[in-house]
């Protein structure tokens, strides 16, 4: 929709009334934290016998917050229908999606961040290597550096008891690595076929754009519904993976540094593919059911599709560095 | 020496007695400004960069305020002046761009050079192990010359003091029972770590500062001809406690260094006789009474009612099954506050505490442990 | 599309539902107020019980989880919202746009601060007692030494990093995408800059402490090893993560204040800006080098020397675009005509104070110096001279300065001046001494000291009551102006102010500029 009212420089610029959502919205959120929060709490300080409320809070809070933010976003889309949004105000959706993607990014930085480090300069130390951890043997003799990390330095000085500093629990590495190990199997290697699964998702939902483009919602209907049958799979090959992992590799959240690590960042990306899927699949059934989007009109559908793009190229950071390298 | 200035300062004569001891010994000294030029080569040169990046600050700001406030005072509107309107000269703006970025230029090469020796930590005649505990420190001679001596160095100053009850000493907070000793003019190397959260090792007149990193071992070094007495503090925040882990080295002559090192090691000999014998009840609460307020009051309280860790007093764990109260006594419990002591304190010190703790506060379970007990224990896990 | 054209609704829905930037600003000004008062007093009873030796009022726990929290409460409930506040009451009126960019997403990130402090003041009564860890909350103090309540706080922690996102990512698409029409970039008011530079700030650090809290919740409750090294991670790796977003997140306190005292001192110097651009650009790479700084808070932590010098002489460098920016404002008194009302008297005190918490910051960067200044009170004094004498006086003069062209009434200027003068003692009396004691070696953080600093504790202590005082004439000068002060009714209320703001009636209507202003080039920015 480009500038409709030539007479005027600028269209006006559409100032919702006052709304209750940001305050359910803030019910919804803080409910459901504090819940989170006392799950935890109770899982590692609680009394197993007590019983608590915990998991009744946080469900509602987190039922009363979807239900918020969806609420929320049938009030936009129904303010774009019905032709409230100049062009201006559909830019400032476009910004903001813009940023909130830089915002995860930086995220996903963090935990990048932490694993470089680690890998190249903490490990070394506690192996006694390099400026920062010449004397390091005395504390952790018989550590050796290697990565992925199969012996943590506690496993090398012989467990727990055996450490020099207190006793912060044990962190016992696994057997088997997730790196690629087999060459003539590379075919049962999973992550490959994720990679593979993950990045023609991306190309067919490029395609599902252009089928908007044109106007052929058929076209749009289907590589859309290509997309999000994907982004399933690909979480379900993930959650195989993670089995795996647990079951028959001992790599586990406890496995030291090395688990720390693969879990922590496959695991946030697995939650954002399922985010981004959850997107692409509303838009879908906004399309199916619903009949919206036009060819010049479909930002709903525009700023999930970055979000799916962003995922995928995370993910191949993700391949890269934590099970190529 | 060091006996005397405590008596002087008993009798309390006053500020300028104050002050004429402070001059001999004191550090810090009392209401002291500026940071102390310390005792060693790297302390004066980190004094002296300080004096000078200090001074380059005084005078830039001299003229910087002095400017602002000669055009407060000239340029008001109440003098009837009429306001310029000039803005923007890039020659103006390159220069005050340019120069301070050469200013930085010559503080970075002295500071350099300084870091540089800081970090020069090879070479020492003496390694000894620093390891911070909440809320103490560990001093282990390591081996190479046959010295095979370590101890925990904890707060001398009584609760009495810290909570009113009683005047202050002089040198209240920075007193220890086990200061780390030190040989003049040898160049010492600390090898610091920590056992439970970090912590960081910190004496100002050594110029040393480190962080004690649980499961790294950071490196520093220090090398005075100066004996005396420096006092420091831990300098990271490690707890409750964080404010009462002072650290005290005695850098004394190198032959008074053979002699208190010859003294420690038969200290050590001595408590390995004790751990043969057997004492009596009596005995062993005395004893057990000052480990406990040594080591354990700080977080299960004077009267054993608990503070950080749980009460003791009627405690499940010192009122039940003996061995159930030794694990926990020597292992602590993993992942608490309730550190694993066997490696803290000896085996005589443990059976005393741990007697102390069945049979005080209220407890009286009438069983004593014997210092071999807890070596079966220690030995039977 | 609705008729804009009438005031604000009546009652407490007033507040809970609007979409009004003018009605959030104001939340956001009075809650940081309020979370100001609470900080201080944390930090009252912080200085209580350091006004003698020995303990006396707290115990030692206790006093940890006062400094904790007051550190907390005073950077993300005080502060940073403070400026927001400001920022949307500002900038929509002077980019000439009628709101902000989104509305509804800007009271949503108001309304989650509240609860998010109620809970994080609630740790105090819980089993174990708040956060004593201090602000920087350093692993593994913070894991597996924490007390329970750990949990809620990181939980408050990612909502409050979800606020400033949220707040931030408006703040940018506003200023990004409705300017009036000529309102190019280079023509905004500097306060606008300096804040689109802290919001670029915000989005990519606050994601950053997002990630450091979620590897403690990991570490705490799922046996992760990230801070520890029996499992082969490192302690310091949390320093490094928290400081990434620690470091920037000095500068998004100064930056607006920056901005603040870039519009007042033109004003009441009744001369332009000396160097507009110039102060763009050194913002702009105060922002940059914020980024590769962080280090400076670990030199002792024992990294390799290579690495202490790169951020010895990265950090050094900022001093270079921070001396445009005050020789600038210097500059630009000179040969003005200045008055010295409230405003600007708090404007003169930041750039004198805030100059010498410069200057001690530079002795702070410099590496070999700093392992005797590190975690002394030395760094405490350095810190509370920007923040305080930075932030919190320049955040004094917005106050007086845009007060009348908010509510349409004039304060007292006596008592403003008054308050100036009681705060500017009273701070002084507070945190100069806290550089002698630092450099005759106390550290910080301790509930009790050694007796050779006790003269200058009390002082310390006695000028802190004076300055927390002086804050009670603010408020209720800020109360009578708003309840009966003497109405204006000039546009301009300030003869030397510029910008547009300053062209909409006095007081500013419940909606300004739904038709955008058209920009005179010659006034452009301010
Ligand atoms: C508003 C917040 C703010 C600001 C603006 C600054 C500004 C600066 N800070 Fe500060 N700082 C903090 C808040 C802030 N700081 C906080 C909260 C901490 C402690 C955190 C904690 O541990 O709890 C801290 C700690 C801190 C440390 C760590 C100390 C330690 O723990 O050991 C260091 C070290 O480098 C440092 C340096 C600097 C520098 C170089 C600047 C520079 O930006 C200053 C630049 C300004 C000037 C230099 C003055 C003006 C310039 C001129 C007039 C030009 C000419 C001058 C020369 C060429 C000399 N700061
Ligand atoms: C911008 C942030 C900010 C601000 C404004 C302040 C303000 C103050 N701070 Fe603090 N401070 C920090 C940020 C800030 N601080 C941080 C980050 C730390 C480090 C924490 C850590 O180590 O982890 C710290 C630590 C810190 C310490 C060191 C504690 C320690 O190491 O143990 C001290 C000690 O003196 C202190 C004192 C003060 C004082 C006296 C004020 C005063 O300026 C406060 C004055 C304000 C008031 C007193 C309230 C005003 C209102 C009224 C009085 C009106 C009352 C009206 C009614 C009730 C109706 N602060
Ligand atoms: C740093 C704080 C600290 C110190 C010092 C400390 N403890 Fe503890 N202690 C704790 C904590 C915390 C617990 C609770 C552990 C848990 O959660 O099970 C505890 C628990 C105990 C218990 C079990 C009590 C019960 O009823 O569960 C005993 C016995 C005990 N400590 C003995 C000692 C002895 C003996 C010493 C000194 C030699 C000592 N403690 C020093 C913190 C400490
Ligand atoms: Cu140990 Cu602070
Ligand atoms: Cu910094």
């Amino acid at each position: 929709m480009s500038s409709q009212t030539p007479t005027s420089e600028y269209e006006t610029y559409y100032v919702p009334e006052k709304s209750k959502l940001a305050v359910c919205a803030t019910i919804g959120l803080v409910l459901s934290i504090y819940g989170a929060a006392s799950i935890m709490n109770d899982m590692t300080f609680g009394d197993p016998n007590e019983p608590t409320s915990s998991w009744t809070i946080f469900l509602c809070g987190l039922f009363f917050f979807m239900a918020t933010l969806f609420g929320w976003f049938r009030v936009t889309i129904r303010e774009n229908i019905a032709g409230m949004n100049s062009a201006q105000l559909k830019k400032s959706y476009v910004l903001g999606m813009f940023w909130f993607i830089f915002s995860e990014v930086m995220f996903f930085f963090a935990f990048f961040g932490a694993l470089f480090y680690v890998r190249n300069l903490v490990g070394p130390w506690l192996a006694g290597e390099g400026d920062g951890g010449r004397m390091n043997g005395l504390l952790w003799e018989g550590f050796e550096y290697a990565w992925p990390m199969m012996q943590t330095p506690q496993e090398a000085v012989g467990g727990a008891a055996a450490q020099t500093m207190a006793n912060n629990g044990s962190f016992t590495s696994a057997h088997t690595s997730m790196a690629f190990a087999d060459a003539h199997a590379w075919y049962k290697w999973l992550p490959l076929w994720n990679t593979i699964i993950l990045l023609s998702s991306s190309v067919t939902c490029h395609i599902a754009h252009l089928g908007i483009l044109d106007g052929n919602r058929t076209k749009f209907n289907i590589w859309l519904g290509i997309t999000v049958a994907l982004g399933m799979i690909f979480l379900g090959l993930q959650v195989a993976e993670y089995k795996e992992a647990y079951v028959h590799f001992g790599l586990t959240l406890n496995s030291g540094i090395y688990g720390s690590t693969f879990f922590m960042l496959t695991g946030f990306h697995g939650f954002h593919v399922f985010m981004g899927m959850t997107m692409l699949l509303i838009q879908l059934l906004r399309s199916v059911i619903g009949k919206q989007f036009t060819s010049d009109d479909h930002f709903g559908f525009e700023a999930s599709s970055w979000y799916w793009h962003f995922v995928d190229v995370v993910w191949v950071f993700l391949f890269l560095f934590v099970y190529i390298l | 020496m060091c006996f005397n200035a405590k008596r002087l300062s008993k009798l309390a004569l006053g500020p300028v007695l104050m002050l004429l001891s402070a001059f001999a010994l004191a550090n810090p000294e009392v209401n002291q400004v500026n940071m102390a030029p310390g005792v060693t080569e790297v302390g004066k040169e980190i004094y002296d960069l300080h004096m000078i990046i200090l001074g380059i600050c005084v005078v830039i700001g001299i003229g910087v305020f002095g400017v602002m406030f000669y055009s407060i005072f000239y340029h008001r509107k109440s003098r009837g002046v009429t306001p310029a309107t000039f803005h923007e000269s890039t020659q103006v703006e390159i220069l005050w761009t340019v120069v301070p970025f050469f200013i930085l230029i010559g503080m970075a090469i002295p500071a350099t050079n300084t870091l540089l020796s800081i970090y020069d930590n090879d070479d020492a005649e003496l390694d000894v192990l620093i390891t911070g505990y909440q809320w103490k420190w560990k001093y282990e001679y390591l081996n190479e010359n046959g010295e095979n001596v370590s101890f925990f160095s904890n707060l001398r100053t009584p609760q009495s003091e810290i909570y009113n009850t009683e005047a202050k000493g002089e040198h209240y907070l920075l007193e220890v029972d086990n200061p780390l000793v030190l040989p003049a003019g040898k160049k010492v190397r600390f090898l610091i770590t920590a056992n439970d959260v970090i912590h960081s090792w910190w004496v100002p007149h050594l110029a040393v500062k480190k962080d004690a990193v649980p499961g790294f071992i950071n490196e520093a070094w220090t090398r005075t001809d100066q004996t005396g007495i420096y006092r420091g503090q831990c300098a990271e925040l490690c707890g409750k406690d964080h404010g009462f882990m002072p650290i005290v080295v005695n850098v004394v002559e190198p032959a008074e260094y053979d002699d208190w090192l010859a003294g420690k090691q038969a200290e050590q000999a001595e408590i390995a006789a004790l751990m043969a014998q057997e004492f009596t009840l009596d005995e062993l609460m005395e004893r057990g009474e000052a480990v406990y307020q040594r080591n354990c009051l700080a977080c299960h309280g004077a009267n054993g009612e608990g503070g950080v860790g749980p009460a003791i007093a009627a405690s499940a764990v010192a009122t039940g099954d003996l061995s159930g109260h030794l694990e926990i006594g020597i292992n602590g419990v993993p992942g608490t506050a309730m550190q694993a002591f066997g490696g803290q304190i000896n085996d005589v010190e443990m059976a005393a505490v741990i007697t102390y703790q069945r049979n005080a506060f209220g407890n009286n379970m009438g069983d004593l442990v014997q210092p071999i007990d807890v070596f079966n224990h220690k030995k039977g896990q | 599309m609705g008729d804009h054209h009438h005031g604000p609704a009546k009652g407490l829905g007033r507040w809970l539902f609007t979409t009004n930037h003018k009605d959030i600003g104001t939340m956001y000004l009075w809650f940081s107020f309020a979370m100001f008062i609470l900080g201080g007093a944390f930090a009252m009873i912080i200085r209580a019980e350091l006004f003698q030796p020995g303990m006396q009022l707290v115990d030692p726990a206790f006093f940890n989880q006062m400094t904790t929290l007051h550190g907390l409460v005073m950077v993300f409930g005080a502060i940073m919202p403070s400026f927001v506040g400001l920022a949307n009451w500002l900038i929509p009126m002077m980019i000439g746009a009628p709101d902000m960019a989104l509305p509804r997403m800007n009271n949503w990130s108001f309304w989650i601060l509240p609860p998010t402090f109620l809970l994080l003041a609630s740790t105090l009564f819980m089993e174990g007692g708040a956060p004593a860890f201090g602000w920087t909350f350093y692993a593994p103090l913070s894991t597996t030494y924490a007390p329970p309540s750990v949990t809620f706080f990181i939980f408050s922690v990612h909502i409050l990093g979800l606020s400033s996102i949220m707040g931030s990512i408006n703040i940018i698409a506003t200023v990004m995408n409705m300017r009036a029409p000529g309102m190019t970039y280079m023509k905004m008011p500097l306060f606008v800059w300096t804040w689109l530079i802290t919001a670029f700030l915000l989005v990519a650090v606050m994601p950053v402490l997002a990630g450091a809290v979620t590897m403690m919740l990991m570490d705490i409750h799922f046996g992760t090893s990230f801070f520890s090294a029996a499992g082969g991670g490192d302690p310091v790796l949390f320093q490094h993560v928290f400081w990434f977003f620690g470091h920037p997140e000095v500068y998004i306190i100064i930056l607006p204040a920056f901005g603040v005292v870039s519009q007042i001192i033109p004003a009441f110097s009744r001369k332009p800006l000396f160097g507009y651009d110039s102060m763009v650009y050194a913002t702009s790479s105060i922002a940059f080098l914020s980024f590769i700084v962080w280090a400076h808070h670990m030199y002792t932590v024992g990294m390799p020397v290579a690495g202490e010098l790169f951020f010895m002489y990265a950090t050094m460098l900022i001093a270079v675009p921070t001396g445009v920016k005050v020789f600038n404002w210097v500059t630009t008194m000179w040969r003005g005509a200045m008055t010295f009302e409230t405003p600007m008297l708090f404007c003169i005190g930041f750039l004198v104070l805030f100059t010498i918490g410069g200057f001690t910051g530079l002795m702070l960067s410099i590496a070999p110096a700093d392992f005797q200044y590190h975690d002394s009170y030395f760094v405490v004094a350095h810190f509370h001279y920007v923040m305080v004498a930075g932030a919190v006086f320049s955040m004094t003069a917005a106050v007086y300065f845009w007060l009348p062209k908010w509510c349409g009434r004039m304060y007292n200027e006596a008592m403003g001046k008054t308050h100036f003068w009681i705060s500017f003692i009273g701070f002084n009396l507070t945190f100069f001494p806290q550089h002698f004691v630092g450099l005759a070696g106390m550290p910080r953080r301790i509930p009790d000291y050694a007796l050779q600093f006790a003269d200058f504790n009390m002082m310390s202590s006695i000028g802190a009551f004076i300055y927390g005082a002086s804050q009670i004439l603010f408020l209720y000068n800020v109360i009578a102006t708003i309840v009966a002060g003497k109405p204006v009714s000039d546009e301009k209320v300030w003869d030397g102010a510029e910008g547009l703001e300053w062209t909409v009636p006095t007081p500013a209507p419940y909606h300004t500029f739904e038709t955008p202003p058209k920009v005179d080039p010659a006034h452009a920015h301010s």
